[in-house]
């Protein structure tokens, strides 16, 4: 492994540790999400996204208030930089993956270390299903599927000004079962936005469980190229093959759907399947298992 | 009366004119909403978004968040029916600067139950940022740009399109939240807006002539609804308050009245017509105002019965009533 690879897996390791350490700390959390998606955030904030330094405070804010007419409000969108024409944005779409999105901010510095110890405590802005006052967010996109759509709103914008930024959208694959996914991704391809870049983790999980890896994950790829963009799948958990999907240049929006493994890196997990959508211990016993998988990730 | 026909068409690209950062979405009902002209003015300015409103609403946001105001154009039901969800939570939670221009609104269409915006209102007062603006004559069709332009967020707009009548002089322009008063008096308060204010102007003459003092209000702000002329001209009936909406009665121009009413403590009777929990069908807005008892003679039946008197008037007594032709070459179809 060259350098790049072995400070983005480091990047993607730590994301992996912090989530299960949170899981451990708290009794539940979202860890599939982290087990699958690690290597992508890591891809996106140590290698691929041109980000300017944080705006954000390293110690995340207080709650201030939601968005309104003359009222004062901080984007979390601060943290990924600020909006330059030569800089990418980030759209985080799966707003569920808020978790994976605050360790990959603590991994890459633009969070403070402790930044998960206010994660869905009262009047923090570290929100388990983040809005656009959390670090790291963007848009508020907790109803899942709205992210895409206005990625092209922004697209359209940075292609009048002659920026050279792209604008980059994390998805997950349970989205594109949402109608509106598609009319974006017909849009995104009839208006010729080829600066949207998408990467998607393909983990086949949902909230009632396994996707319909046939209909759905299966031929994502091939559904996408269909309705007009360009698209690639690679497994999603090796770097050097999601560098080169991630920064090919097609001329056409572009969508990268990286096939994942939900318990990546948490083989024990594996046990669980296929309810892996929210890891709670059942026993104490189980508890000592993922404390021990813990105590061999931190060693 | 004069009659202005398409107001908004040659208005809108003229007011455009200065402003590169106003852009138009549109959802495959281009000329339908007097657009088709202003996209061959405009075209770098102009976005034809398909059949796929929940993906418009995105788009705008997204245009908002980068300093376009984006004015969408299509049918009432098309904006807060389908995409609510995108409406809500792309647009007026991060409250953005998006218009929303809305065509046929209530009962203004042979197209009938899909094409009629009649719980708009509702829906719209109980979304969080949203300012919502009705236009009932082309003085406030011209003037409602200005109005919507200078709000901090959102904006819904009831718009009227087609042969339009000017009943206000077009050196009065619409201001938020700001009613006006078209007649004075105290026996009963009437508030209109959109349509039932030219309906209702049909019924005040006759009415005053035969003794009974009107007030009536016309309303183009629906939200906010905080002028003081509300309340004073509530507080001014000794028989009651009537409210005549192109709209079903829950959640609309009825309950705003029925609010201020309520937490001033005005203790008087409150008559909302409207529709009554009811969706309509495809016929002439004629036809339906006058089977859903929201004309002029359905307001005078009311008034009397507030009086508790007679007043004489018949159908025939009223102003004559103003017809649009359904194939009016004044719309792009017969919707």
């Amino acid at each position: 492994m060259n350098s790049w690879t072995n400070s983005t897996q480091t990047v993607a390791d730590g994301i992996r540790r912090r989530v299960l350490e949170h899981v451990l700390k708290n009794d539940g959390g979202y860890m599939s999400q982290a087990c699958s998606s690690a290597e992508i955030f890591a891809m996106l904030y140590a290698r691929v996204l041109r980000l300017g330094p944080s705006g954000g405070p390293l110690e995340p804010r207080d709650f201030l208030g939601v968005p309104g007419p003359g009222v004062p409000f901080f984007s979390g969108a601060d943290y990924n930089g600020p909006k330059a024409p030569e800089y990418d944005r980030f759209l985080f779409s799966p707003a569920h993956y808020a978790l994976v999105l605050y360790a990959a901010l603590i991994e890459v510095g633009r969070l403070a270390e402790n930044g998960l110890d206010r994660f869905n405590e009262d009047g923090s802005t570290v929100e388990m299903i983040g809005a656009e006052h959390s670090p790291g967010v963007e848009t508020t996109t907790g109803s899942l599927g709205q992210a895409l759509s206005q990625a092209g709103g922004i697209a359209i914008a940075r292609k009048r000004r002659g920026d050279i930024g792209s604008v980059w959208v994390m998805m997950s694959d349970g989205e594109f079962q949402e109608g509106q996914t598609w009319e974006a991704i017909e849009s995104l391809a009839r208006l010729e936005l080829d600066n949207v870049r998408v990467i998607i983790d393909a983990n086949g999980q949902q909230c009632d469980g396994v996707l319909d890896v046939v209909n759905n994950a299966a031929s994502l790829a091939t559904r996408i190229a269909a309705f007009g963009a360009s698209s690639v799948e690679v497994d999603g958990h090796d770097l050097g093959a999601l560098d080169e999907a991630m920064t090919r240049d097609t001329g056409l929006p572009h969508f990268v759907v990286a096939k994942t493994n939900p318990v990546a890196g948490l083989p024990l997990f594996a046990e669980r399947a296929p309810a892996l959508h929210y890891l709670r211990f059942t026993s104490n016993e189980e508890r000592g298992r993922y404390e021990a998988a813990y105590q061999e990730m931190v060693s | 009366m004069e009659i202005v026909v398409r107001p908004h068409v040659q208005n809108f690209i003229d007011w455009s004119r200065d402003k590169p950062e106003v852009v138009v979405l549109t959802g495959d009902l281009t000329n339908s909403c007097e657009v088709g002209l202003w996209a061959d003015t405009y075209p770098d300015r102009f976005f034809s978004m398909k059949m796929a409103e929940q993906n418009m609403m995105g788009f705008a946001a997204g245009m908002a968040r980068e300093g376009f105001q984006p004015w969408i154009h299509t049918f009432a039901v098309f904006i807060y029916r389908r995409p609510y969800d995108q409406l809500a939570m792309s647009i007026a939670y991060p409250n953005l600067p998006v218009r929303f221009v809305g065509f046929l609104p209530g009962l203004m269409t042979p197209g009938g139950v899909t094409h009629q915006a009649i719980e708009d209102i509702s829906i719209m007062r109980a979304t969080p940022n949203m300012t919502i603006l009705e236009t009932g004559d082309a003085t406030e069709v011209e003037s409602v740009l200005d109005v919507a332009h200078a709000v901090d967020g959102p904006v819904y707009i009831r718009m009227l399109r087609g042969e339009v009548p000017r009943l206000f002089p077009a050196d009065e322009p619409m201001r938020l939240d700001q009613v006006r008063i078209l007649s004075e008096g105290n026996d009963v308060t009437v508030f209109t807006a959109g349509i039932t204010t030219e309906e209702a102007m049909r019924a005040t003459a006759p009415l005053t002539a035969r003794g009974v003092e009107i007030t009536h209000v016309h309303v183009s702000t629906h939200k906010p609804f905080n002028d003081p002329l509300i309340l004073e001209s509530i507080k001014r009936a000794k028989h009651g308050v009537v409210t005549l909406e192109n709209h079903t009665i829950i959640g609309g121009l009825g309950s705003a009245v029925a609010e201020v009413m309520a937490e001033n403590g005005v203790g008087i009777r409150l008559v909302r017509l409207g529709l009554r929990d009811t969706y309509a069908h495809g016929a002439s807005r004629q036809f339906l105002m006058k089977e859903y008892g929201l004309d002029a003679l359905a307001l005078v039946r009311c008034i009397e019965q507030l009086l508790g008197r007679s007043t004489g008037i018949e159908a025939a007594d009223l102003e004559s009533i103003r017809i649009e032709a359904v194939h009016s070459l004044a719309k792009a179809e017969a919707l």
